[in-house]
């Protein structure tokens, strides 16, 4: 017995020491990519033996584990603000690249009795409905824009993010650009001051309250309202085309904002130009560090993130998430190619 | 073993024949002492978990206790974008939730207890008990789906609209039905420290020596004049056992945040959405990344930490001299 028992200690003492020779690459953050950077993660790894570690506590904890070096690269669907950036500079010694990997959207889903599909919003009939002035679903400026449905004499309900999210902060982020009263009343965050509404936690909280409750609206991610059959507005575009959100229409809202797309990668692609663009889209961004102290992992890591920008950019569609357009890649590929790995 | 009249204990004699050793009087075995060392020790880690608990929780703290000082209990505001936090509002939902639920729960419990000590038969009285237990084994989040699932509909199409029409006057119920807000908190809450309400009473009840009931029973007493005679000597006890309970309920998490709607504002209506301390923390706290976003959550933690040591002591307490009057008596 106490011989099979110190084999099997010896054995197992033998694979650890096997797996430590393995490169591994720890990362934390968004939730919201979750699913495609496990297929990623998965795939690469099958290839070039490197694993991967990600742990989806959210962007706000993907920020805060880039700052203090816990992790060797971060996600997040919220760019870091010029102060968290400062504050990674000073601790870490280095500049944090973001780099865009996929894009998703933010879509309204409502549960209105007799309205089973086919609702049209505006920009401003949102904000309104979002800061509690708008308060009935038969209000004449909902009316107004959707002549052919017959909207019920009930109060709205709102529904929103009780967590703090980066689908939350793609969502205010645009509130923000197209209402003034927004911006001051509530402004942009992974987490707001909501003037209104019931909050949910992830977006089955939201979509659970949404389909609980008559007269509901909230925001979910478009991916979760395609896999969940949940219906969803269209919106009027800063074009003044009114947009079904896809994922052609959120690659058509980056190729918009390549124009005004700054070095750092950190754009927000919110009413972007373009008159197919659908206007609550944003990026999701990787965090990593340009000069980090290990180099072999660096290496690792810029590898990885070339084939994501290539081949892994082809499981984008079938997970529900949209592909960024090929100008964007290039110039992901001008900042990988600058990760320092001498 | 015979009585020694110098020392005026016992003294061990051997048997005639036997050569013995009496033990030294301070008897050092080395297992003893090992033995006393490492339990000192377990207890001390217990202890000093606590105490680090506490401490980290103050130090984590200190910026927004820094910042907003005495008005972080008054204020109602909760704005991560202008970095402005109250934790009023989560005060008032957790007591409110708790303080309803706890009104809801209490009779229940009382009438269970009364039921299984007094008088169900103990071929009845035992599954029954092990029942009522078995509630208290329900994981939290289980209740908070079932919340989701079958009491906010319930709420919002049955029971809210009956209290609409009945009690409709009473400010408690004014408002929109939504399903989801701090009566359905309190449900679920009363649901869940039932259980724990239950089993202590009921312990409490029993405790009581029969001479107690024989005695009314005897001058001629109803079984419910002696019940309320039992219950008037119980009465630290079950004070014990509420107080523990409402430990219990201010302290949920899961499946209040699904059912409140968790939204930061004070009203008057039950039917209204609110938000509870816990809750605010399990939601938030993963995404926060500003200093005093970090700083206030935590101040909410040790908020809840102190609340609930102070019931917790209090309860004990309380149902330990219940327990020494009868053990002594």
């Amino acid at each position: 017995m106490k011989k099979y028992f110190l084999t099997l200690c010896i054995c197992l003492a033998a694979f650890t020491g096997l797996a430590n020779a393995q490169l591994k690459l720890n990362g934390a953050g968004a939730t919201f990519p979750y699913v495609i950077y496990s297929k990623w993660f998965d795939v690469y790894s099958k290839n070039s033996g490197i694993e991967f570690n990600y742990q989806s506590i959210g962007s706000g904890g993907g920020i805060k584990q880039v700052i203090e070096g816990t992790v060797d690269f971060g996600a997040s669907d919220a760019p870091m603000t010029d102060q968290q950036l400062k504050d990674a500079k000073d601790k870490q010694n280095t500049n944090v690249l973001h780099i865009p990997t996929v894009m998703g959207a933010v879509v309204l889903t409502y549960n209105i009795p007799g309205v089973s599909k086919g609702l049209k919003l505006t920009p401003d009939v949102l904000a309104g409905i979002f800061l509690g002035t708008i308060t009935t679903w038969n209000d004449a400026k909902i009316t107004d824009l959707n002549s052919g449905l017959n909207l019920p004499n009930a109060p709205i309900l709102v529904a929103h993010r009780s967590d703090g999210s980066g689908t939350t902060n793609i969502f205010t982020d645009y509130l923000s650009k197209v209402s003034k009263d927004w911006e001051q009343k509530v402004g942009k965050g992974t987490s707001v001051n909501w003037p209104v509404g019931l909050g949910g936690k992830g977006n089955e909280g939201v979509a659970g309250l949404v389909k609980q409750s008559d007269g509901a609206i909230g925001y979910v991610e478009l991916a979760f309202a395609v896999k969940n059959n949940l219906p969803y507005a269209m919106l009027k575009n800063k074009s003044g085309n009114y947009v079904d959100a896809s994922f052609e229409a959120v690659s058509s809202a980056a190729a918009g904002a390549i124009k005004h797309m700054p070095d750092d990668l950190r754009a927000s692609i919110t009413d972007a130009d373009g008159k197919d663009s659908y206007p609550i889209s944003g990026f999701t961004w990787l965090l990593v560090y340009q000069n980090s102290k290990d180099k072999e992992k660096a290496k690792a890591l810029q590898n990885f993130l070339m084939w994501a920008m290539t081949d892994g950019q082809s499981y984008a569609k079938d997970l529900y998430y949209a592909p960024l357009p090929k100008e964007i890649v290039k110039m992901c590929n001008t900042k990988i190619a600058s990760i320092i790995t001498q | 073993m015979i009585p020694d009249p110098s020392t005026g204990g016992t003294q061990i004699v051997p048997p005639v024949g036997v050569s013995y050793r009496a033990p030294r009087k301070k008897g050092r075995n080395i297992g003893d002492v090992l033995f006393k060392n490492s339990t000192l020790l377990f207890a001390g880690i217990v202890f000093s978990l606590v105490f680090l608990m506490t401490w980290e929780m103050y130090s984590g703290s200190r910026l927004s206790i820094e910042k907003f000082g005495w008005n972080f209990l008054a204020s109602s505001t909760w704005d991560p974008v202008q970095d402005q936090y109250g934790s009023l509002p989560f005060i008032f939902g957790t007591v409110v939730t708790s303080l309803v639920g706890l009104a809801i729960a209490l009779p229940l419990s009382l009438g269970v207890a009364i039921f299984l000590s007094e008088i169900a038969p103990r071929w009845l009285a035992q599954p029954f008990s092990f029942l009522v237990e078995l509630l208290a084994a329900i994981p939290s989040i289980v209740y908070g789906m079932w919340g989701v699932f079958v009491l906010v509909p319930w709420m919002r199409l049955h029971g809210q609209p009956f209290l609409s029409k009945t009690l409709g006057f009473l400010p408690l119920f004014k408002g929109v039905p939504y399903g989801f807000g701090m009566l359905t908190a309190s449900v679920i809450l009363a649901i869940m420290i039932l259980p724990i309400i239950t089993a202590i009473t009921r312990d409490v009840l029993q405790s009581i020596p029969n001479l107690q009931r024989e005695a009314a029973l005897a001058i001629g007493a109803t079984k419910w004049e002696t019940t309320k005679i039992i219950l008037a000597n119980a009465r630290s006890g079950i004070v014990g056992a509420t107080l523990l309970g409402l430990g219990r309920a201010i302290g949920e998490t899961m499946a209040v945040t699904m059912v409140i709607g968790n939204r930061p504002e004070i009203s008057a209506s039950l039917f209204n959405p609110a938000y509870s301390m816990a809750s605010v923390i399990a939601n938030e706290f993963t995404e926060a990344t500003s200093d005093l976003y970090i700083s206030s959550l935590i101040e909410i933690a040790l908020l809840l930490f102190g609340v609930t040591i102070l019931l917790n002591i209090l309860a004990r307490l309380i149902v330990w001299s219940v327990s020494k009057k009868f053990r002594t008596a």
